[in-house]
């Protein structure tokens, strides 16, 4: 949770600007890949300010669950998944879609309702899947995914595959009883799966001190036998480092890790959310740990990516999403004919 | 002409099956011909399933197929929707139907809807065993027929076999089957013996089968409530009433057509089953009746029997009285016969 440390006294003048020492979650990390999750971090903040823009337009019905400041946590914990490991999301989900590889104008066209979508309009922002990419599927009820994680852990193992499964959910989630459940399940048979809780604080308005006994999602992980760590979600490193642990251990046969990210939603819960049960100071000293900028900062201060390059991937990121509404809004409605068409399978 | 006619009666020289071991014939059957399925569920395993059903699956197929689980109904259905997501095919014992109350969220919101959420892409082919009914005095938390919930939820399929030959057949169907099918076995059918072919086999989904031949009377029932219909039918037949019995065999998808096509001929309706009546299964056939052709065949108003409005009880008199019994059968359909003029 430090951030990095400064070296140097201030009476020794510096004849050239010091690069302070990089710290190993970063220095684990190649140029490669941090551009990697830059692009990604930048892609699901720009989709979610097009989809929110899009809303207050009028241009798209129904709600979203915007999770802008919570993209370290998505992209972070998603950044070592191979691209055969499977992914169960969550309401807030599109930043674990886009992650995993989705392509966003699918996405958005889902967003829009339209045929071209990833569930051709008939899923919409909570329940987009990408079966192509692992992702099987966001989730409108909390803790919905829990027990399926089960399930695909235990198809995992019956098929004798190295495949990891990654589930997330949120602090709320933590007090449903599928999540006791299901991390009973996956310990007892030593299941290859990540349980990746997004604690960003509230379930809907309601504070997770007020609603948990131990300060720590991740402390009741000794409950169930299983590794239980807890990292600033906000930091992308330190959550890449934690996540390739815990998806290490998952597919050498170690069983679960439960993981939990402590980030925070800049947004309201949904759309009708007015910010009742939080202060503006405490949402803007959380604006100041946005994910996206903390890590830029570093990576120019080490002179890991330069400011030009920074820019430059944001700037494409923009682009992409651009391009992407062009596609979701310019793309056809389904036909009410087929209204019933995929109810069932064969 | 919709309809099969596939008497109940035991046809001499085939080798006969208990209805529970009907389904663990086909439980092995399907194991044995394919690596994606297993069973699991509590105590499906070294005890042998809490009515005997798996029985001896567990020696013979291992334990990383036939499975003992904690007691996680939840836990358990969302495990059958992962794994069914994933290529295997599950089969998931709920061990007394009344506690897959604990598990409808997994059932309904995401077994029933994936696919249609997923835009198509995916299915679900998953097979929830579920022993139900009344008559063991076990009491109101465990003699339910809740099988008309799961009847009201597209995307799920629901069956209810009354014989031993259906309940083989019919379980190595749902377990082929692409879609989550809800398997309601009845308690008291269980030690019921009928004839069972040793090959595996599969009966049809959605269609019902004419137990009984007749030209007076329609009485549609499914389940245990077939076989009382049946012997009502035999009774009845010593008065002269001649009816006909229809197994449901499917309550989602129903077929519909093989209900209306009797109704048509014997101009009389009478729907039994053991789930509460009001807003029950039986609601829907009389609706579906009155809104088609055959509603202009009647000659006596539609009649259902169903459970009583209240809780199974404890008390052995009380609970025969809660749900319709052979005698209830006989005189209604008796009631109709005789005060509906053709």
């Amino acid at each position: 949770m430090q951030s990095p440390a400064t070296t140097g006294s201030a009476s020794a003048a510096p004849v050239r600007e010091m690069t302070p020492p990089q710290r190993a979650e970063l220095g684990a990390l190649d140029d490669a890949t941090l551009r990697t999750a830059l692009r990604r971090m930048h892609l699901i903040r720009k989709f979610e300010e097009v989809a929110e823009q899009s809303y207050m337009r009028g241009l798209v019905h129904g709600t979203m669950h915007l999770s802008i400041g919570q993209e370290a946590s998505a992209v972070g914990s998603t950044l070592h998944l191979r691209p055969d490991d499977y992914i169960l999301s969550t309401h807030r989900g599109h930043g674990h879609c886009i992650a995993k590889g989705a392509d966003p104008a699918r996405m958005l066209a889902e967003f829009f309702g339209k045929e071209t979508g990833y569930c051709r309009g008939r899923g919409g922002s909570m329940h987009i899947a990408d079966l192509a990419t692992g992702n099987l599927g966001a989730n409108g009820i909390v803790a919905g995914g829990l027990p399926i994680a089960v399930g695909v852990g235990m198809s995992i193992k019956a098929q004798k595959q190295s495949r990891v499964c990654m589930v997330f959910f949120g602090d709320g989630a933590a007090n449903e009883g599928a999540f006791h459940e299901s991390l009973n399940m996956a310990s007892i048979w030593k299941l290859p799966v990540v349980f990746l809780c997004e604690n960003n604080k509230y379930g809907m308005s309601m504070d997770i001190a007020n609603a948990m006994a131990v300060p720590n999602v991740a402390d009741r992980a000794g409950a169930y036998a299983m590794r239980g760590v807890t990292v600033d979600g906000n930091d992308l490193p330190a959550v890449a480092a934690a996540a390739k642990a815990a998806i290490e251990h998952a597919r050498q046969g170690g069983g679960p890790t439960l993981l939990e990210c402590k980030t925070y939603r800049l947004r309201g819960h949904s759309k009708s959310d007015r910010n009742l049960y939080r202060t503006k100071e405490e949402i803007e000293a959380w604006r100041q740990r946005d994910p996206i900028r903390r890590l830029e900062d570093e990576l120019n201060a080490q002179h890991r990516i330069e400011a030009g390059e920074l820019a430059a991937i944001e700037l494409a990121a923009q682009h992409e999403i651009e391009k992407a509404l062009e596609f979701a809004k310019s793309s056809p409605d389904p036909d009410p004919a087929q209204l019933t068409r995929d109810v069932y399978a064969g | 002409m919709p309809g099969d006619t596939v008497a109940i009666e035991q046809q001499a020289g085939m080798r006969q099956l208990s209805y529970a071991e009907a389904i663990r014939e086909a439980l092995a059957q399907a194991m044995e011909a394919d690596p994606r399925v297993f069973l699991f569920g509590e105590d499906v395993g070294v005890y042998g399933g809490a009515f005997g059903v798996s029985g001896d699956l567990l020696h013979r197929y291992g334990p990383e197929r036939v499975i003992d689980t904690p007691i996680s109904e939840l836990g358990l259905a969302g495990a059958a929707v992962g794994a069914a997501l994933t290529g295997m095919r599950p089969v998931l014992e709920i061990q007394f139907s009344d506690f897959v109350t604990l598990a409808m969220e997994q059932i309904v919101n995401q077994a029933a809807k994936i696919r249609f959420m997923f835009g198509g892409k995916a299915s679900v082919p998953m097979v929830v065993r579920l022993p139900g009914g009344s008559g063991t005095g076990a009491a109101a938390q465990h003699s339910q027929s809740l099988e008309a919930w799961f009847a009201h939820v597209p995307g799920l399929k629901v069956l209810q076999p009354s014989t031993p030959h259906d309940a083989k057949g019919l379980l190595l169907a749902a377990i082929d089957d692409p879609n989550p099918v809800l398997f309601f076995e009845h308690k008291l059918l269980y030690k019921t013996k009928g004839p069972v072919p040793a090959e595996a086999y599969r009966e049809p989904i959605g269609k019902a089968v004419v137990r009984r031949r007749g030209r007076d009377i329609t009485i549609v029932g499914a389940s245990i409530m077939t076989l009382r219909a049946a012997a009502a039918a035999e009774k009845l037949a010593a008065e002269d009433i001649d009816a006909e019995v229809i197994d449901l065999r499917s309550l989602r998808p129903i077929d519909f057509d093989t209900i209306a096509h009797s109704v048509r001929k014997t101009g009389r309706l009478l729907v039994v089953h053991e789930g509460v009546k009001t807003m029950g299964i039986g609601a829907e056939i009389a609706a579906m009746i009155a809104e088609s052709d055959a509603f202009h065949a009647l000659v006596a108003p539609i009649a259902r029997l169903g459970g009583a409005d209240s809780p199974i009880p404890y008390n052995p008199v009380l609970e025969k009285a809660c749900v319709p019994q052979e005698d209830d059968i006989v005189s209604t359909a008796r009631r109709l016969v005789r005060e509906g003029k053709r």
